[in-house]
């Protein structure tokens, strides 16, 4: 009846996962209580959970992201004590019970934590930049992202019922294949990630046709803010090698449920190719995340520099030849497979060849500031600290890239160090500069300043303190994953490594704290007119937040940094253009299509991982009755009057002349 | 006039910052992408159906993931039986038959929507039905006799290979033939409205993409393996 589920999955004498998962329990009850109780349900369900805006679901993707970061930072703070408590002594965590952490920690933060922060910001931003009202497929966009949520939940699901995987982020074979990995730990993970990987990918389709196909009138592609090309770039990766990564993890499934021999020691099983496809789609993911912090810089440095970006074009260039080298690499990745000299020597040579459009993009930066004047907010020091941090974590990557180095220094906390260089100083960074930088277009109102640049100090502080000495560690020999040691060298490194996860807890506090200040003083810091950082693209020409269609008559764009240019022509003139004339706008309605198709996922991933057949078969067929009800929809859009639009509109235009006029008795 | 109005803005751009290097479109306009620019007016039929080209896309790459691993297990045979011994041609060239003939009719049906002719929709779908299914029983039945000989997907790295890139496709086949019923009710309750026959466009685009799957499929699978 329960498949392989008994109380047996319950894990009563581990007393940390238990007590951290009352906790968790605690929190979301008493969470679900305040909103049921002070009537928030209505509202939560009819604009948020069942939304179709773009803007709501990035904001909730961002939400899901910042969530799990807390999550999956607590997994890194109790792997940092581990080592610094385990020298010749077992520390505090069992072996069984560690790995999983390590696997945990870094299946989350890559897939639960940049992919969503990423994606949020996409959503959120993409179709304010590029001035039209929604994104190609509203419905979709909402299925994508609750199947994402499914995802997350079932890996914290994990947490209390059963185990997840001791495999490391990335299950490798024959580790993870049932003979040696016979619970339902690699199970969560894969299905965890196949549903969520199916959001992903809806997620990527919605963007690359929302981009390539939905534009402000005279937004020709060649006047796409940077943040635009390079989700675009972005989007056309998850599109190109999610579905790879859907394949390899459904081999593994086969492999693991039916007796498949993809990947098994035994019958023809093929090990290594594992290895191959799992990084043909990996390395893509490394920059799926990736490229849309570099978009999040560009626009960060060329607006608190008050100058355009420079060498625009060759910024593109640079971003769909990092699109397409990514997929020349992934060798790279066990270069100690045996594949010979040559054909690891061509890997490491494509994988240089790839700093060279990185290196463009970092001196673009650096010229967009040089002769500006730069304004210090929060959002640059991410930027700043960004381009110090990753320049360096690229280089110990050209280091890793080449063979004979890699011998040595593969599997080591090196790579570790490298990687966590390049993933915390590139993609969080720049999610970080996103966030306070968007924040105020978002909600209304920005966030505190002071706050966001202490937590800035404390997480820059603290990565250098907790990642150099993994450096240091790696080239003295320790590996990845150890549980405990008894190297006497290694000890002091391990204790500044963990010092500086504690920094970055304190980062992490004052961002919390940061959040909460600007809520409870978000009318002095309220945005009126929608344009707080002096603004150069299109989403700074509406309202903060927006309204649901975004622009009540869609902008004429006549050049690079559209909005820059009808707000330099208000100062000149004093005034701000002609009242346009409203038309009535339709908009797609809302459906819980998403949340109900996600629900069905959520019960059929847990059925199949315990293997309780009937509910899965159950789910599978309420899955395909929501499509089924959501298809025979017969009213699909609602109309917003004409006067409607005038009125919120003329509300913004209203704060817009206000502060020309300030702007004008000022001079 | 988009032209027009962007050569305007090209004149009126530049005057705060000198550091325009890299900017080319103040000197150079071009014609072609400013007429693209009114992609927001494009209809939803483009954009629906662009959607699914890139979906499409995306699945051809899942396929092409299988057909790697195939082509590298391809002589993991593990002892066991190889294609060779195992693939049945005739049968192999009538499924070939079914499919390519129900993509036939499945263009008819699209003809019938579009043109609202209820005989040529209903008819020429149940037909491509009718094709889809004879195909999946085929392709069911000679996965039943390799099992009955002991070559089931278990016994190599080979047939671990051959069963999932086939049967991938018969999953979508058989998802295929389930949208077509769906397709042909909402069709029969809703009538020919736009948001229905723009989902036909999609189906029959998937079904199209089935076959062309298929062409690489039973070359790759069954002729080069039967040539051994």
């Amino acid at each position: 009846m329960l498949g392989k589920l008994s109380w047996q999955a319950i894990p009563f004498d581990q007393p940390i996962p238990l007590v951290a998962a009352a906790l968790v329990g605690v929190v979301i009850i008493a969470v679900l209580a305040w909103v049921v109780l002070k009537g928030h349900l209505p509202y939560l369900w009819q604009e948020w959970i069942t939304s179709v805006d773009h803007k709501r679901i990035g904001i909730m993707y961002t939400l899901l992201a910042l969530v799990m970061l807390l999550r999956g930072f607590t997994d890194a703070i109790m792997m940092r004590s581990q080592q610094a408590l385990a020298f010749r002594s077992d520390g505090y965590l069992p072996p069984e019970h560690y790995d999983q952490i390590f696997s945990a920690h870094g299946t989350l933060m890559i897939f639960f934590v940049a992919m969503p922060f990423v994606i949020g910001l996409m959503n959120f931003v993409v179709p304010l930049q590029l001035g039209v009202r929604d994104v190609a497929f509203p419905t979709l966009n909402s299925v994508g992202f609750w199947l994402t949520a499914t995802g997350a939940l079932l890996v914290n699901l994990s947490l209390v019922i059963g185990e997840f995987a001791r495999t490391g982020w990335l299950p490798y074979p024959p580790l993870s294949e049932l003979t040696y990995s016979p619970g339902v730990g690699v199970d969560y993970y894969l299905w965890s990630l196949e549903i969520s990987g199916v959001g992903t990918l809806l997620s990527g389709i919605n963007l690359v046709t929302t981009i390539l196909k939905m534009h402000a009138p005279g937004m020709t592609y060649l006047r796409m803010p940077m943040f635009c090309w390079t989700a675009l770039a972005s989007n056309l990766l998850i599109v190109a090698a999610f579905p790879i990564l859907t394949a390899t993890l459904a081999m593994l499934l086969l492999d693991r449920y039916l007796g498949f021999h993809f990947f098994t020691n035994t019958a023809g099983g093929n090990v290594m190719m594992f290895m191959n496809l799992i990084w043909a789609w990996g390395h893509p993911e490394v920059y799926i995340l990736v490229l849309p912090a570099f978009g999040v810089f560009s626009e960060v440095i060329s607006t608190f520099s008050g100058k355009p970006l420079f060498g625009y074009r060759s910024m593109v260039m640079a971003t769909m030849a990092i699109c397409i080298l990514s997929f020349t690499v992934w060798l790279h990745h066990f270069f100690t497979m045996g594949a010979g000299a040559d054909v690891n020597a061509i890997f490491g040579i494509a994988s240089m060849i790839i700093a060279v459009p990185t290196g463009v993009k970092v001196f673009n930066w650096l010229f967009t500031m040089y002769g500006g004047r730069v304004v210090f907010s929060a959002s640059i020091l991410w930027s700043l600290g960004f381009m110090v941090t990753f320049l360096i974590g690229g280089m110990t990557g050209v280091l890793l890239a080449v063979p004979p180095a890699d011998f040595v220094l593969h599997n080591s906390l090196f790579l570790v160090a490298h990687f966590h260089n390049v993933i915390i100083g590139g993609v969080l960074f720049g999610g970080f500069a996103g966030y306070n930088f968007w924040f105020p277009k978002a909600f209304g109102f920005r966030l505190h300043e002071g706050l966001g640049k202490a937590a800035f100090w404390c997480w820059i502080i603290g990565f250098y303190l907790a990642f150099m000495p993994l450096y240091v560690l790696g080239l003295m020999g320790m590996t990845r994953r150890m549980q405990h040691y008894d190297v006497a060298a290694w000890r002091p490194w391990l204790l500044i490594a963990a010092g500086g996860a504690a920094v970055i807890l304190a980062g992490i506090m004052l961002q919390i704290a940061q959040l909460a200040v600007s809520i409870r003083h978000r009318n002095e810091l309220r945005d009126a007119t929608g344009d707080p950082w002096n603004g150069r693209s299109l989403e700074w020409a509406t309202a903060s937040p927006p309204p649901d269609f975004n622009f009540a008559v869609l902008p004429h764009v006549e050049g690079e940094d559209a909005y820059w240019d009808i707000k330099q022509r208000a100062r000149e003139q004093l005034r701000l253009g002609d009242e346009p004339h409203y038309d009535e706008i339709e908009m797609p309605r809302n459906s819980p299509t998403g949340f109900i198709c996600a629900f069905f996922a959520t019960f059929g991933g847990f059925a199949l991982i315990w293997q309780i057949w009937w509910l899965a078969i159950l789910a599978g067929v309420g899955a395909f009755a929501t499509f089924v009800v959501f298809a025979w929809r017969d009213r699909v859009e609602y109309i917003i009057p004409a006067a409607e639009v005038a009125r919120i509109d003329r509300a913004n235009r209203t704060a817009r002349s206000a502060a020309l006029t300030q702007i004008e008795a000022a001079s | 006039m988009s032209g027009a109005a962007a050569a305007n803005g090209g004149a009126a751009r530049g005057h705060d910052d000198p550091y325009r290097l890299g900017h080319g479109q103040a000197t150079r306009q071009r014609q072609p992408a400013a007429e693209h620019a009114d992609g927001s007016l494009l209809s939803k039929r483009i954009i629906v159906g662009y959607g699914f080209w890139i979906f499409l896309l995306s699945d051809i790459i899942m396929f092409s993931a299988f057909f790697a691993t195939y082509a590298v297990l391809s002589d993991a045979t593990a002892g066991g039986p190889s294609g060779h011994e195992l693939f049945d041609l005739s049968n192999t060239a009538i499924e070939t038959a079914c499919l390519l003939l129900s993509s036939f009719t499945c263009g008819v049906a699209s003809i019938g929507a579009r043109l609202h002719r209820g005989v040529w929709f209903y008819g020429a779908m149940a037909v491509t039905f009718v094709l889809g299914a004879t195909f999946i029983g085929l392709e069911a039945h000679e996965f039943a006799g390799l099992v009955a000989r002991g070559a089931g997907p278990t016994r190599s790295a080979f047939l671990s290979a051959f069963f999932t890139l086939v049967g991938c496709h018969g999953l979508h086949v058989s998802a295929g033939l389930l949208w077509l019923l769906t397709m042909m009710a909402q069709v029969f309750a809703k009538g020919y409205r736009p948001d229905i026959l723009r989902r036909m466009l999609c189906f029959s685009l998937f079904w199209h993409t089935l076959d062309i799957i298929w062409v690489a499929l039973f070359t790759v699978v069954y002729l080069m393996g039967a040539g051994q």
